[in-house]
């Protein structure tokens, strides 16, 4: 079974602070780190290879920094990544890095699953997963939460049976492979990469890929393949004018009784 | 791209019953189409729901286009996206609004995918602007803390989702008159690579992201044992028990009650946050918050910044102690009115 795992390297979220003085986020200096939505997704492409055999492969789309999260990739035991890297792709919005990463997938042969997180925590739109699946033609299941059963067979024609969960309960959904997932947290608890892999990731060569190397004109690729723009970025405060309570627990007590009286929420 | 006229939402059902949210997006939707002066459609897709569709013209559709299939009873991609397809190329709606429910962004890309055109997903505000016409769209990015508008000027439909419990739902007058156009498509658009084979419903309906009140712990409720009160707290107010990060890593609760850029996002009318330190991810799902209260020990935690009151304290002792005393305020209430 040949499982390819599509990852997006981040912001490291946890590092970001907010300013005490403005309330807003303070980014300067922020270290980048493996989209942690993805680990689900390389977690479950290495199972299934435990389960069936054959490779897995990580891809990404980003600066040369994005290397780090592909090497994080191999160091819990992915076998092969490949970076899509390309001045060409500066600026692309989700329909322009669907399109390169659909090409990609392509370029790479033959594959029988696409597992990706459920969304990426900056930009946080959950779509170019599903774009991606779209734009090779084959179904899309998201929010996968288990899968119960794969049947790869040897040239096509396999099948994959999984559960999704939606907002009423989980869906048991069964398709055709080639497919492409996206997969929530509860699907499984991503192992931690060993000292073994990490050495080994170091060492691993990544494969980079360019817009020419895929084949895709310019009108295709970066902010001159991008639908949408960004007309305007600002940062709201997240500052409250907030009234502080230091006092003994009865009269605390009564102060929060006293707040949820007055907002009719007793 | 001046043929390309309309507002249109997407209405959702379930067991075809329209959910709440289709009238929220109604009413999101009918502000654009007043402004551009253009017609608000709906599109249902479903089966055995004709009946409901006349609800979405009492609660602001000017039209419904209803497609009415045994294919379309639960949510299958392949159906939906063939005849949401179908329907755009055949009536080029100008901008298109659907919720940013499972199905919703399952279908939205796919559909943005297909006809090469710009999604945004999870704007809180939706505007045109004036000179141009276009849908201006605003997001938020990181959690919260990056505010985006984004226009899509050369591609239509312009496509864009709104969470859910976003804005309130349209209301219902039922002398508003509109058309119900019931759509028909060969065998072909309704054929799917799905099989849906069964549904489990949720045993447990943890429900943060529909309650009016959440009640969240963190790890600073010291021990697993204090959930109690915080369970009887959410119990008491009516509300849905939410967590932080640190509480579900640590397994107190599972998954669907974590709150955050990692679970789910909420906006209730009020939030109170027992002993969670306010991680920017956390702050993240909770920020649309009507009213924060938070309860701390440590007087300089993150989370009374986005307080509306801060109680510095301890958990241990302050919970029992509210829950208590919201008891008693109840039973004089219930004996007043007795």
């Amino acid at each position: 079974m040949r499982i390819v795992v599509l990852v997006k390297y981040v912001p490291d979220t946890d590092e970001i602070k907010i300013d005490p003085a403005t309330g807003t986020m303070v980014r300067e200096g922020i270290p980048g780190i493996i989209n942690p939505l993805d680990l689900y997704a390389v977690e479950e492409a290495l199972r299934l290879r435990e389960d069936y055999g054959g490779e897995t492969l990580a891809l990404s789309m980003g600066p040369l920094a994005a290397e780090g999260a592909l090497r994080e990739t191999l160091s819990m035991g992915v076998d092969r990544a490949v970076l899509l890297t390309d001045r060409r792709f500066a600026g692309s919005d989700t329909w322009a890095t669907a399109r390169a990463l659909s090409m990609a997938v392509r370029h790479l042969g033959d594959f029988d699953l696409v597992l990706c997180g459920e969304r990426a925590t900056d930009g946080e739109t959950g779509q170019v997963g599903p774009e991606v699946g779209a734009m090779l033609g084959i179904p899309v299941v998201t929010y996968v939460s288990r899968i119960e059963e794969v049947c790869p067979v040897e040239g096509g024609a396999g099948q994959i049976r999984c559960e999704r969960l939606t907002e009423e309960g989980y869906q048991l959904v069964e398709t055709a492979l080639p497919a492409l997932l996206t997969v929530v947290k509860e699907i499984n608890e991503p192992r931690l990469p060993t000292f073994r892999g990490k050495l080994a990731a170091r060492r691993a060569e990544i494969q980079h890929l360019t817009a020419d190397d895929l084949g895709l004109p310019s009108g295709e690729t970066g902010l001159q393949g991008s639908p949408t723009r960004v007309v305007k970025v600002f940062y709201p405060s997240l500052a409250r004018d907030t009234e502080m309570v230091y006092e003994p627990p009865e009269r605390a007590v009564e102060r929060i009784l006293a707040f949820l009286e007055e907002h009719s929420l007793t | 791209m001046e043929s390309y006229k309309g507002v249109w939402i997407i209405a959702e059902q379930w067991e075809g019953a329209l959910k709440p949210v289709s009238f929220e997006l109604l009413a999101r939707a009918r502000g654009l189409a007043d402004k551009l002066g253009e017609p608000l459609s709906a599109v249902l897709l479903g089966y055995n729901v004709r009946r409901v569709a006349r609800e979405l013209i009492y609660h602001g559709a000017d039209r419904v286009y209803l497609v009415d299939h045994p294919s379309l009873a639960q949510f299958d991609p392949d159906p939906c996206a063939n005849c949401l397809e179908r329907l755009v190329r055949e009536e080029r709606p100008s901008i298109i609004v659907a919720a940013a429910t499972t199905s919703g962004r399952t279908l939205m890309p796919i559909l943005a995918a297909r006809l090469h055109t710009g999604l945004t997903a999870d704007c809180t505000e939706l505007d045109i602007e004036e000179e141009t016409g276009l849908l201006l769209q605003t997001r938020p990015a990181i959690g919260g803390n990056v505010m985006a508008t984004i226009k899509t000027p050369c591609h239509r439909p312009q496509l864009a989702t709104v969470r859910p419990r976003s804005c309130r739902p349209s209301p219902r007058d039922t002398s508003r008159n509109g058309e119900v156009v019931a759509k028909r498509y060969p065998d072909e658009v309704f054929a799917s690579r799905f099989k849906l084979l069964g549904f489990r419903k949720l045993e447990e309906k943890v429900g943060v992201e529909e309650a009016d009140v959440v009640v969240a712990a963190g790890k600073g409720i010291g021990s697993p044992s204090n959930l109690n009160w915080v369970y009887e707290l959410a119990a008491l107010l009516g509300g849905a028990v939410g967590a932080s990060r640190a509480v579900v890593d640590l397994g107190w609760l599972p998954y669907p009650h974590q709150v955050g850029l990692s679970g789910k996002t909420v906006s209730p009318r009020l939030y109170i946050a027992c002993g969670i330190s306010g991680a920017i991810q956390h702050l993240a799902g909770m920020r649309g918050s009507e009213l924060v209260i938070a309860i701390n020990k440590d007087p300089r935690a993150q989370i009374f910044k986005v307080a509306d009151l801060g109680v510095v304290g301890d958990l241990a002792e302050i919970l029992p102690r509210l829950v208590q005393r919201l008891r008693e305020f109840r039973s004089d209430a219930g004996g007043e009115g007795a």
